[in-house]
């Protein structure tokens, strides 16, 4: 009897613990907001697959500092309340670990959270896509849009078709169609657009697919009609390859056609076929596994039968590829904000710091054994996005290969417009802006 | 034996028209609301209160518009995602060029806004019926979010669509805690609740079900149909532009139309075939059952270890759970769940005995 209070006792002081003290446990926790199932299922398994390959590779490496990783999935299906009851679900930890950040890969889930997580303190990571104007960390100090915002996606097409047209003053007159998702995502970058079609004097159509696109057939007569000089595709998930196939149909030259940085995957290329080939995408991070980072994850990771991947053969694809820059960016946040503040698993604003202060030049990148695979990256206090310049590749049946080099957005062009928007935001919310000279 | 009636007579006209008649239903239902209103806030996570009772309420109350229509008045209708969708956008613009509008009166004027759309998607039930009229709501379906996407004005020409909730708060006090936010949700879907309790008891109520039997017989027992049925509409938009406003403002924080879109007006269907047509405890259960069920199984399947089966297929095998429950309850009880509570009571009644 009294064995049994005794043990009960302890077991309350154990339970309080746990409860009180987040450190109890040595781990950092991701939590992970996941889609595998529905329309997007191509793009949420490969990103997340490498992401969790990524997360493994450090643990199998002893974690950071000592401070093992750990995850748990929670499915939206890329639908905003799945990924808020997600988000809220997850929020908190796991067994002590505390939540490190949230990568949800869903605009509108990032726009549903973005309040959420700036209340509950937690870094709200949207690689590659998200809200344009929370690059101006003052008003949004803990989103990161980070290497590129849909803006200068846009202005880096831009640069890249007045390129080919022999400078940006022969974009006169020229006729451009953007093809967009009709989702949150797929409108984000019209207004800029417009700006951009306004500056440089060419002809824009802006024509919406409806979510999730897989019937384009008056979209792309309309097209036909217009006959433009290019056409940008700013698609994703099962848009795409449908896009490629229809293009195809109507008779417009695929190598006129560039897909945006979620068009840009081996699954939205290879399905369409034939009709995909001579297809031009752009791209922050190449495919393949020739990098040092990914052989090292083969061998400590996939070889042992623990990689995440349903099907090995997407090792090293577009998807699987951001997923590890994703974990490689998400990881050096945490070791730069344990340098900082302990070796000890690490609160959500801690944690932001860290994002706040990433840095990777070329030697830092060749030590992580990602050189060619992440573009340098410096974020600030003001600049919550830090790269902005992308590749463009094409698709030659089988596979992407790299067609230039860095193309640069115009980001001076592109700050202002940024600032005015989310000084607007600021306004409508009430929120101070940062002073990001005080910031250290 | 305790949930009987022998021994309670009304004295008055008035104690028995009271809604509900039944000292211990009285009773439950006080203290149901002493629960929702005063324990929950205090006990409930962030995560109870935000992913899962938020929700429940906006649908249950989404269901309770749906239900007036359908299973009171008879009138089929695959609109209520639409009917959402212009409560939210009315409000939210209300919000944003009205200024000094108070909370309440703007998601007040949203459900005004909503009733006035569903009024005039609801004319053409005056001349058909069933699935006829099924495919006219279809139309204001895909209208209501076409407009949204194409006009931009709706949207304060923001650039992905998506808008942002005002701060909520009324009178000074800031509500954009999870408490807050679910205590305003709670308010409207009590309010809202009992008034439709009233008026399903009234002689309006009493007009759609004898429009719902049959028509034709009601027209000539004298009920002016275009009006019985309109206002079926009207009161049904109103309930629905509240719940859309209040899913938009209290629980997720964003809205874009595409959050409207068909499949949330066949969810709002199912909970009311679920819960039960033609009552009013049936949106609760059916809106528990589709909202809590897959988030229940989620989290079960969480707790399996990890790397047993593929994550992708346990994503796919709760589908086919959540699936076979419904094809199971509406095998087992077609009247849905509200008549296994109708039987639960009956049998409470005569308890322990057996008849």
């Amino acid at each position: 009897m009294k064995h049994a209070t005794f043990r009960r006792v302890a077991a309350l002081l154990v339970a309080g613990l746990l409860a009180g003290g987040a450190h109890a446990a040595n781990e950092q926790y991701f939590p992970l907001q996941s889609y595998r199932v529905g329309p997007y299922a191509a793009g949420g398994t490969g990103f997340f697959g490498g992401f969790i390959d990524y997360l493994q590779y450090v643990n199998a490496k002893g974690g950071v500092n000592g401070v093992k990783l750990t995850w748990s999935e929670c499915e939206t299906e890329y639908v905003v309340e799945k990924g808020v009851e997600c988000y809220e679900r997850l929020k908190k930890g796991l067994n002590g670990a505390p939540a490190a950040a949230t990568n949800p890969l869903s605009v509108g889930i990032a726009y549903a959270t973005l309040d959420r997580s700036t209340a509950d303190k937690l870094p709200l990571i949207t690689i590659n896509h998200g809200r344009t104007d929370s690059t101006d960390g003052s008003v949004f100090p803990y989103v990161f849009p980070l290497q590129l915002n849909p803006y200068s996606e846009v202005s880096a097409i831009v640069n890249y078709i007045g390129q080919k047209s022999g400078g940006l003053d022969k974009l006169k007159g020229k006729k451009i169609v953007t093809l967009y998702h009709g989702s949150p995502y797929g409108k984000e970058t019209n207004p800029i657009l417009e700006l951009l079609a306004k500056k440089y004097g060419f002809e824009l159509t802006l024509i919406e697919v409806p979510h999730p696109g897989n019937e384009q057939q008056s979209q792309w007569l309309n097209i036909r009609r217009i006959k433009p000089d290019w056409v940008i595709l700013r698609g994703w998930g099962v848009m795409n390859p449908v896009a490629l196939k229809t293009a195809k149909k109507t008779g417009f030259p695929v190598d006129h056609i560039i897909g945006n940085i979620w068009s840009n995957s081996e699954d939205d290329a290879a399905p369409a076929g034939d009709a995909a080939k001579g297809y031009i995408s752009i791209t922050t991070h190449p495919s393949g596994t020739q990098f040092p980072v990914l052989q090292d994850i083969k061998k400590t990771v996939i070889d042992a039968g623990k990689g995440n991947l349903a099907d090995p053969k997407r090792f090293g694809n577009v998807y699987y590829n951001l997923g590890v820059v994703n974990g490689i960016l998400n990881v050096e946040a945490v070791r730069l904000a344990q340098a900082k503040y302990g070796k000890k698993p690490l609160t959500g604003e801690q944690v932001r710091w860290g994002f706040e202060h990433l840095n990777l030049d070329d030697k830092r990148l060749k030590e992580l054994g990602a050189y060619g695979l992440v573009q340098p990256l410096k974020l600030s206090c003001a600049d919550h996005e830090g790269g902005g310049a992308v590749r463009f590749q094409q698709w030659d049946g089988s596979k992407w290969n790299v067609i230039s080099d860095w193309v640069q957005a115009d980001r001076k062009l592109l700050r202002p417009i940024i600032e005015e928007s989310s000084k607007k935001y600021a306004k409508e919310k009430g929120i101070t802006p940062r002073d990001c000279s005080k910031e250290s | 034996m305790f949930y009987t009636e022998a021994g309670q007579f009304s004295g008055h006209y008035r104690a028995d028209r009271r809604l509900f008649r039944l000292r211990q239903d009285r009773y439950a239902l006080y203290a149901l609301l002493l629960f929702a209103f005063a324990v929950v806030p205090a006990i409930g996570s962030d995560y109870w209160l935000n992913a899962i009772l938020i929700p429940f309420l906006v649908l249950s109350l989404a269901g309770l518009g749906l239900n007036l229509l359908t299973g009171y008045a008879g009138q089929l209708s695959l609109g209520s995602a639409a009917f959402m969708a212009v409560g939210a956008f009315a409000t939210y613009n209300l919000a944003l060029r009205v200024p000094g509008l108070p909370l309440l009166v703007g998601i007040a004027l949203g459900g005004v806004f909503a009733a006035a759309a569903s009024v005039l998607f609801g004319l053409p039930s005056l001349r058909i019926k069933g699935f006829y009229l099924l495919v006219s709501t279809l139309a204001a379906q895909f209208f209501v979010q076409w407009l949204f996407t194409k006009v931009s004005w709706f949207s304060n020409d923001s650039a992905s669509g998506v808008i942002t909730a005002p701060p909520l708060r009324i009178a000074g006090h800031d509500l954009s805690n999870p408490a807050g936010r679910y205590l305003l949700t709670l308010g409207f879907v009590v309010a809202l609740t009992l008034l439709a309790r009233n008026v399903v008891k009234s002689e309006l109520g009493r007009n759609w079900m004898a429009v719902r039997d049959m028509d034709t017989a009601a027209a000539v027992i004298g009920i002016p149909l275009a009006r019985t049925k309109l206002l079926a509409f009207a009161l049904s938009g109103f309930i629905l532009g509240v719940a859309g406003a209040l899913w938009a403002f209290t629980y997720l924080g964003t809205v874009e139309p595409h959050g409207f879109d068909l499949s949330r007006s066949f969810q709002v269907l199912f909970i009311i075939i679920i819960g039960g047509l033609g009552s009013i405890a049936g949106n609760f259960l059916g809106a528990a059952f589709i909202v809590l069920l897959p988030i229940g199984l989620s989290l079960l399947s969480g707790l399996l270890p990890p790397g047993v089966i593929d994550a992708g297929q346990l994503e796919n095998l709760q589908k086919i759970v959540f699936g076979l429950l419904i094809i199971g309850f509406l095998i087992k009880e077609p009247e849905g769940l509200a008549r296994l509570w109708q039987q639960l009571r009956e049998r409470a009644r005569v308890w322990p005995l057996r008849y």
